[in-house]
């Protein structure tokens, strides 16, 4: 049953100030349809960004809002949220935002909507109203340690097999190193060819590293269903692992939202400063390849482009630095327009292609991703630096019959790596 | 006491009073709803990324151009007009520094005021076309933004009217709605015209802490 009080309750305690300016601001100009995948391809209304944010605003303007109390009194503030008007929330809330931040773009008022999306999905929560798909990822992360069920011994696994792959040892759980490597759940599963690139670059470049069999998954589900106190518990278990290993960096895999997670939410969601620093992989190998430490010897030279993800580069600020490191092994990358901090979602974040119920949805919503790529006119492959936007990628490239693999950054670097002369030393 | 004693006397100073101390008092509201200091480590400057956004989103970037055009162009002709009307239109210039400054400045020439009247017109009369026009628009429209773009265009036209300042009535008229506007402005949405600095301010701090400006 809908807890409509403790929806209304979370929902008073998230209005700031900025919540405040942002709904006060609004001119109901409709603008930010126009930078909704959701919208644009069904032409529905509903999916307008701003219009998501009804059940929050409605309580600001009823019970928080400067002088809300005057207008209460004379009858002109909205009606009490109501259970119903959440239900009927659920979807534009969960199945048709992926927290792409896009919409802030084209506000003239710059209102940050992605952010209010998330402080209503916490609302949601709070009422019992978030989907199956990622309530049961959030209890296979709780219970197992990845919301996709891998345990602790398939990693084990997938791992020794990749360091006989290419040859380099991989230590679990080694104290002292430099660098804890945290890799997400759809690496693992789908990608976990990463795992061998990262042991060869970082062979290459003379850095320490390890994996902790406590904390591995730098997926935060947490985050995507708006449960604090889960997206506390998985950012707390990296946390501890890498303070227990004492390694002086943690680094966020390529995957969007575990970046968001542990760099930018994590020390506010267990309100203290970490005894490490994050680094995402990207800023590594650019830092790496900065200080001569990896080389590169030819180039792939099929056309390529990039696919930003947007928690990584809008709302992230990595923006520069996937694009060096391509020019270093790629001599035909070309850029889609409106690339880099305004580039299209792959359509399946913010836990979208988590859930199932929001499948035909998302992939409709490629459409969008789809004729950004094929105003290239034609490409050879895509390059992206996120496992979640590289299995919606390639989910919606099979949906609608392209002939486009998609390659992730790291393994693109791996393979024109000049392996050859001793490793730089470590620092 | 004439009606237009009236509506530029103790009504005047009402509404005006009602008018300032509604503004401040939403916007201290907003900020003192304060906002938890940010613990992530920082790799850009706030301050600078809200004085970026404040200037980055008066102009459509990011490839919107073309499809915010309407708007822009609407939006931008009916401000642009207004501003110029309410601050350079001879009558109303004479009526700040009797009222409000005690100085005055240089008024625009007829052709000027004329020209400028068209345009607030113009582009508020395409803003409402859009408001009940654009599906999405109408979705979104509350009776408030109506009632708000309904009050201006009220004030506009009885200011037209009261253009020949010969007929008593008229004039008393153009500052009667002058005082309801102001009266309504505070517990409106026409207080974006403050809080869209603090709006897109807060916004570029955030992501200005992270190295960019969305």
């Amino acid at each position: 049953m809908t807890d409509i009080a403790k929806a209304t309750d979370v929902f008073m305690n998230k209005i700031d100030a900025q919540v405040a300016a942002h709904l006060d601001a609004c001119v109901r100009c409709g603008q930010c349809s126009e930078a909704c995948h959701f919208y644009q391809v069904t032409g529905d209304p509903k999916y307008t960004p701003v219009y998501k944010l009804k059940p929050l605003e409605t309580v600001y303007q009823r019970y928080k809002a400067p002088l809300s109390g005057i207008k209460r009194m004379l009858g002109l503030a909205p009606p009490e949220l109501t259970a119903s008007d959440l239900e009927d929330w659920a979807e534009l809330v969960y199945d048709a935002c992926t927290l792409c931040g896009l919409c802030t773009v084209v506000c003239p008022m710059g209102i940050d909507i992605a952010s209010m999306v998330r402080k209503v999905r916490e609302g949601f929560s709070a009422a019992g109203l978030v989907p199956e798909g990622l309530t049961g990822a959030a209890q296979r992360a709780i219970e197992i340690g990845s919301p996709l069920g891998i345990k602790p011994q398939t990693l084990e696994k997938i791992i020794a097999e990749q360091a006989e792959e290419v040859g380099i040892p991989i230590e679990l759980n080694k104290v002292g190193v430099d660098y804890l490597v945290i890799l997400s759940a759809m690496e693992v599963l789908n990608f976990y060819e990463v795992i061998g690139a990262l042991a060869r670059l970082f062979k290459k470049a003379g850095v320490t590293w390890t994996i902790s069999t406590d904390a591995y998954e730098a997926t935060n589900v947490g985050i995507q269903m708006g449960n604090l106190e889960i997206a506390g518990t998985l950012v707390g278990r990296i946390v501890d692992a890498a303070e227990k290993l004492k390694v002086k960096y943690v680094i966020s895999p390529e995957c969007g939202h575990a970046y968001s997670a542990l760099k930018w939410e994590g020390p506010n969601l267990l309100g203290r400063d970490y005894d490490f620093e994050v680094i995402h992989i990207l800023e590594l190998m650019d830092k790496l390849r900065r200080e001569g430490r990896i080389t590169f010897k030819g180039k792939d030279d099929r056309k390529l482009t990039y696919h930003d993800p947007c928690q990584i580069v809008r709302r992230g600020g990595i923006v520069r630095e996937p694009r060096d490191l391509l020019g270093q092994v790629a001599s035909n990358f070309v850029e889609m327009k409106d690339c880099g901090v305004y580039n299209i979602c792959c359509g399946g974040g913010g836990g979208v292609s988590a859930n199932p119920r929001a499948e035909d949805l998302r992939l409709k919503a490629f459409a969008v991703k789809k004729a950004q790529v094929d105003d290239l006119g034609g490409v050879d492959a895509l390059v992206t630096s996120c496992a979640n936007c590289r299995n919606v990628l390639e989910e919606g490239i099979e949906h609608y019959g392209m002939d486009l693999p998609v390659i992730g950054l790291s393994e693109l670097l791996a393979d024109y790596l000049d392996d050859e002369g001793d490793a730089a030393s470590a620092t | 006491m004439t009606f237009l004693e009236l509506t530029e006397g103790p009504l005047w100073y009402a509404a005006a009073t009602i008018f300032v101390v509604g503004v401040v008092w939403q916007i201290v509201g907003i900020v003192l709803l304060g906002r938890k200091p940010d613990r992530s480590v920082p790799r850009g400057s706030a301050l600078a990324g809200a004085v970026k956004a404040n200037v980055l989103h008066l102009w459509p970037h990011g490839g919107f151009f073309n499809k915010t055009g309407f708007h822009l162009v609407a939006g931008y002709i009916f401000h642009i007009g207004l501003f110029v009307l309410v601050l350079f239109a001879a009558p109303h210039i004479v009526f700040i520094q009797d009222h409000i400054t005690g100085f005055g400045w240089g008024a625009l020439p007829r052709w000027g005021f004329v020209l400028a009247a068209e345009a607030a017109f113009c582009g508020l009369i395409l803003l409402w076309a859009r408001r009940i026009g654009d599906p999405v628009i109408r979705l979104l429209s509350t009776q408030d933004d109506l009632a708000g773009l309904w009050l201006t265009f009220i004030v506009m036209l009885t200011g037209c009217l009261a253009l020949g300042e010969s007929i008593e009535f008229l004039r008393a008229l153009h500052m009667l709605t002058v005082d309801i506007w102001l009266i309504y402005f505070p517990f409106s949405r026409l207080m974006h015209g403050f809080t869209f600095v603090f709006s897109r301010g807060y916004m570029g701090a955030t992501f200005g802490r992270r190295g960019v400006t969305p």
